[in-house]
């Protein structure tokens, strides 16, 4: 088992490495079977151990070696498995596994094939180290390799100056969010001369009291980085323009890895937030506020991949409400769920994209119903499972944290009445999805069918989002205080019939028509509301305006080197005082004399000054 | 060892020699002379290597000493001695010498035999100044090591060459007479003291000297490693003279001839006179961060490639000078990490740098772009070392950027936060660098380039090499240095 274990991420690191060192020189055959291989293989291992772990659920750990040691210091590359960890594994590689078979079909005309699968293994083994990690740096190791293969996978077309920007700005983005999570990792080397993560979560438990300073600063600058890496407010706006990568690549972004990652690690640490509550309290109301504005945008988009876009990040901010008011267990099964029914939304949306000619504006698609009926079912069961609607995993999960919410102390009918207003607004954009593009007229023609290696991904991942909710995890070793049950009152049911009414709403709107007829959508403020809520609330030109202008208008300022300038005054004094004494010597012997005369007079003239 | 400074020296007269034999020749002289040197390296660590076994020379820390009489009226000597430190230095200094020698392979096309032989000339100096404990020859290596310099900028340098050179000078020979003025007075005090004149670090460690005398001593010695590391606001000679220098004088001024001011901060500066740096140790940690920095803002402004990288390394050399003045053992081994590292990840720039002007007849970013579908070799290279610089874990600079912000953070939080701010601002001009010169469309006459020779090649993956060896098992280099840094840091009373 430990072999295995040691094979999950080695396996698609060294085809990344193949990949990257002889893949052009692959017939694309073999390109696939190492690419997809890979992944495939790393699945089933995990396969085998979560079946022998299901019989001796012990945690386990490996050190392959020392990293480092500089004194008492010291941090080894080690893997740890235990419950979380093994939830993701299955989650990254059952889940990677078929979106690299669905690439496989859908980038089989790039040029640059090899190099995509290349990428795609290295984002696949990063996240594998992320969650295996045994202590904070290796995970940092991880969190930061997912955060460069998404730079490489976002710009993977990188003739495109665009795509180069998009990529750009989601490595600084979440780089901004590590830069201080970095931080919160120097206070606890500080503080407890260790990374290692039980070690970390037992001396903190030991030594800090609950809601002192100490620990609530290194759970906000942990923070941080979840902010940026799993793209939560204020540091959302990369995720949007993350598009610009090949659709499959968002997929993975958006359900299998690196946005999960900041779940996964507040889970990980629960031990050490739950000694700070101001931050947790935080959490959900930054989780909460995220879901909901981040839905209003999505409800105002047009391009297909981008209604998905916000959706991930409004169902993260449901996410966090769950760790944030401590319900551990729910905000993890959303995370699955989730990752489910998203890489099915995606990967149907790139079915529809590619089938129509890369178009991916949905005022230019409809009718797609019977032309399309693989992409249709998928979509139907992805945005069921969106909604929340009942008997889908969706609901399952959501309707977990909608409930704990509730119960979540004095602030908790408010935090309920934000989420139900964000699954009003996420049951209403997942159903203009399915009424605009899969119903009304045909307008436009698809040229093909997916084939089987894009439909049968899509048809695992939609039996997922369906059964997926009946998925028991276990987490009784990783949780240490119970959540309990949430209780079933008139709120569950007012909970449950939410999605239903979103449903109904978006079909009066969208099928009927309805939205021509609403003064209020209509009018100039309605449509002020809807712009600014397409370019996601501003917040783009507000960094734009308060960093990114700025900075670069430094950068113009002192380009020429502003210090330089003293050095340059001391040349220009030098020739300067150069000029004037060599005025002095121009060999005119008249001048000579009238200053050795003139000298001799001033002499004579201070020596009988000293005199008298 | 000073069989090691021999070859080398000896070496670069006979490539100059050589060139009137034929054009290839000085270069393949100079190849042959330093693998020779460092076979010869190998040789000489081979038996001090695993072993547990320092000098019992005094400190315990030295791993070979070697000394000869040389002048005895006034207590100099010939003397040499390596420990963990230097030895890695000295390492690096040969490394990158053959990377420089291939890094000019074709670019060099005038008096080919004095451009090696300055080369080797340099290197000998740097190897000198690694290895001298006496204080006079440590000065003498100094030198040996600007002026042949000095020629290769000047004399093989590109269009602003006159300027550059000068300004090189300038700075590196006027804060070299500080700091000459500051080892005569050492010296003197020293006679006072004793009775007999000495310029042995060794014995200088045995009678420090106390009261103001000693700060304005060290100042002297500071100011001539400041220049050279070089830290805000004494760098501006050094994005001219990386600019204009030849790539594989470019090669040797970042890799190797900056460290020689963070190492002789870290031989001399701290452990001769610990009081007066821990006093400066505030203002020196503020210019430290103010050069990070500032060396990363205005890394972004620039249009031209080389310029680019060299306020990187501005911002860089920094972190260098931030891990020494944190004063303790966490950060300094940071310190000589980071040396290395950017030794390595610098060095690989600046080829790629000379290999795309040699190209290209220009530096400018905007000439270039989508040269990735034309030189995937030399892109994927590339890419490798501006994520290698920007920090990415499991890469030496990483390494040594993490331990010395741990370090610093003990010592000083608030402003460990702010020097996290490069950690940013570094992906900015890292990330663009990347973007200008081999994303976005490719120009119609860069559509037909030669991509990266085999030789090219084998020297960056040997650097790549280096690097992810410091990432991921640094603890033989840390093992190396941990003697000497645990020496220091009894000396220093921290």
């Amino acid at each position: 088992m430990q072999l295995l274990l040691i094979l999950v991420p080695t396996l698609p690191l060294l085809s990344a490495t193949l990949l990257l060192l002889l893949g052009r020189n692959m017939p694309q055959r073999m390109v696939t079977a190492l690419g997809v291989g890979s992944v495939g293989l790393a699945a089933a291992a995990v396969a085998v151990i979560a079946r022998q772990w299901l019989m001796a659920p012990d945690p386990v750990t490996i050190v392959l070696w020392q990293w480092f040691a500089v004194q008492d210091f010291s941090v080894d590359i080690s893997l740890h498995l235990d419950q979380l960890s093994i939830i993701w594994l299955c989650t990254i590689t059952g889940i990677g596994f078929l979106i690299h078979l669905y690439s496989s079909e859908y980038m089989a005309n790039d040029s640059d094939y090899s190099r995509y699968f290349a990428y795609l293994n290295l984002f696949v083994a990063s996240m594998l180290i992320l969650v295996l990690a045994d202590n904070l740096l290796l995970l940092f190791l991880g969190w930061e390799g997912v955060g460069l293969c998404s730079y490489l996978l976002i710009g993977f077309w990188y003739a495109d100056k665009a795509n180069g920007a998009a990529a750009r700005k989601a490595f600084l983005f979440t780089r901004a969010g590590d830069a201080v999570m970095a931080l919160g990792l120097f206070l606890l080397v500080a503080e407890f001369n260790t990374l290692d993560i039980q070690q970390l979560v037992s001396s903190a438990t030991d030594q800090w009291a609950t809601g002192s300073l100490l620990p609530t600063l290194a759970c906000a600058l942990i923070f941080a980085g979840v902010v940026g890496k799993s793209a939560q407010l204020p540091l959302q706006t990369w995720l949007p323009d993350a598009m610009a990568g090949p659709t499959p690549v968002s997929a993975l972004i958006h359900a299998a890895t690196m946005v999960t990652a900041g779940i996964y690690l507040l889970t990980r640490l629960n031990g050490l937030y739950v000694l700070a509550p101001d931050v947790l309290w935080g959490v959900a109301v930054i989780g909460v506020i995220t879901a909901v504005v981040a839905a209003c945008a999505a409800l105002a988009q047009n391009d297909i991949k981008r209604i998905l876009a916000y959706s991930t990040i409004s169902q993260l901010g449901y996410m966090f409400l769950a760790l944030g008011i401590q319900a551990w267990e729910a905000g993890v099964m959303h995370m699955m769920t989730h990752a489910f029914f998203k890489a099915l939304l995606f990967l149907a949306a790139g079915a529809v994209i590619e089938c129509l000619h890369h178009e991916q504006d949905i005022r230019r698609m409809g009718g797609l119903r019977q032309r399309l009926p693989v992409p249709f079912w998928s979509f139907l069961i992805g945005s069921a499972a969106l909604a929340a609607l009942p008997f889908t995993a969706g609901f399952a999960s959501k309707d977990l944290i909608l409930l704990f919410a509730w119960e979540a102390g004095s602030g908790g009918v408010w935090l309920w009445s934000l989420a139900a207003l964000g699954a009003l607004i996420t049951a209403i954009y997942s159903f203009k999805l399915i009424f605009v593009v899969f119903f009304g007229d045909l307008k436009t023609e698809p040229t093909h069918q997916p084939g089987w290696r894009m439909a049968l991904p899509l048809g695992i991942l939609g039996l997922f989002s369906i059964a997926g909710g009946l998925i028991v995890l276990p987490l009784d070793q990783i949780i240490t205080i119970a959540s309990g049950e949430p209780g079933h009152g008139l709120i569950a049911w007012i909970s449950g019939a939410i999605p239903v009414l979103g449903v109904a709403i978006a079909y009066l709107l969208f099928q009927r028509g309805g939205i021509e007829h609403i003064g209020l959508i209509q009018s100039p403020f309605g449509r002020w509301l809807a712009g600014f809520w397409q370019g996601g609330w501003g917040m783009d030109t507000f960094y734009d305006l308060v960093i990114q202008r700025p900075y670069r208008a430094l950068t113009q300022w002192w380009r020429n080197e502003p210090v330089d300038l003293l050095v340059a005054g001391v040349t220009s004094t030098a020739t300067r005082i150069h000029s004037v004494l060599a005025a002095t010597q121009n060999g005119s012997l008249g001048r000579y004399i009238t200053v050795m005369v003139a000298g001799l007079i001033l002499m004579l003239a201070l020596l009988q000054g000293g005199v008298s | 060892m000073s069989l090691l400074l021999m070859l080398l020296l000896v070496g670069g007269a006979i490539a100059w020699y050589s060139e009137r034999f034929g054009k290839e020749l000085p270069a393949k002289i100079a190849i042959v002379v330093l693998l020779m040197a460092i076979g010869f390296f190998a040789y000489l660590i081979r038996p001090v290597l695993g072993a547990d076994s320092s000098v019992s020379d005094g400190l315990g820390f030295w791993l070979l000493v070697e000394s000869h009489v040389w002048i005895p009226r006034f207590g100099i000597t010939f003397s040499l001695a390596m420990d963990g430190m230097s030895l890695l230095l000295v390492g690096l200094t040969l490394l990158l010498g053959v990377v420089a020698v291939i890094a000019s392979w074709s670019e060099i096309d005038m008096r080919a035999g004095f451009f090696h032989a300055n080369l080797l000339w340099t290197l000998a100096g740097t190897v000198g100044v690694f290895l001298a404990v006496d204080l006079f020859l440590f000065f003498l290596f100094w030198e040996v090591m600007l002026v042949p310099m000095y020629l290769l900028i000047a004399i093989w340098g590109h269009e602003g060459r006159a300027k550059a050179s000068m300004k090189f000078f300038i700075f590196t020979q006027s804060s070299g007479l500080l700091m000459l003025l500051a080892i005569l007075t050492t010296a003197v005090a020293y006679v006072t003291a004793t009775g007999e004149w000495s310029f042995s670090y060794m014995d200088w460690l045995d009678q420090p000297l106390t009261g103001p005398i000693a700060t304005w001593v060290f100042v002297g010695f500071l100011l001539a490693f400041l220049v050279k590391l070089p830290a805000f606001p004494f760098h501006s000679w050094l994005p001219d003279a990386h600019t204009q220098a030849p790539t594989a004088g470019s090669v040797i001024l970042a890799g190797v001839l900056l460290k020689t001011g963070a190492y002789g901060l870290l031989r001399f500066g701290v452990p001769l006179f610990p009081d007066a740096a821990n006093t400066l140790s505030t203002p020196l940690l503020i210019i430290g961060v103010v050069g990070v920095l500032y060396g990363a803002v205005l890394a972004f402004g620039q249009q031209d490639f080389k310029r680019l990288v060299a306020y990187s390394s501005v911002s860089h050399m920094g972190f260098v000078l931030l891990g020494i003045f944190a004063w303790n053992t966490l950060a300094w081994s940071g310190a000589v990490l980071q040396m290395i590292a950017h030794g390595l990840s610098t060095a690989a720039l600046f080829m790629i740098a000379g290999a795309l002007q040699h190209r290209l007849h220009t530096r400018k970013l905007e000439a270039m772009g989508g040269l990735w579908r034309v030189m995937p070799r030399m892109g994927a290279m590339a890419m490798f070392f501006v994520i290698a610089s920007v920090g990415m874990p499991g890469l030496g600079n990483f390494m040594a950027e993490f331990l010395i912000l741990a370090g610093l953070f003990q010592a000083w939080p608030l402003l460990c936060a702010v020097a996290a701010i490069a950690l940013v601002t570094g992906a900015v001009y890292g990330l663009s660098l990347l973007q200008q010169a081999f994303h976005g469309p490719v120009a119609e006459v860069n559509k037909s380039l030669p991509d990266l020779h085999w030789r090219d090649m084998l020297a960056l993956g040997a650097l790549v090499i280096g690097l992810l060896v410091l990432g991921l098992y640094p603890q033989p280099v840390i093992d190396l240095v941990m003697p000497t840094l645990n020496a220091i840091s009894t000396m220093a009373g921290s």
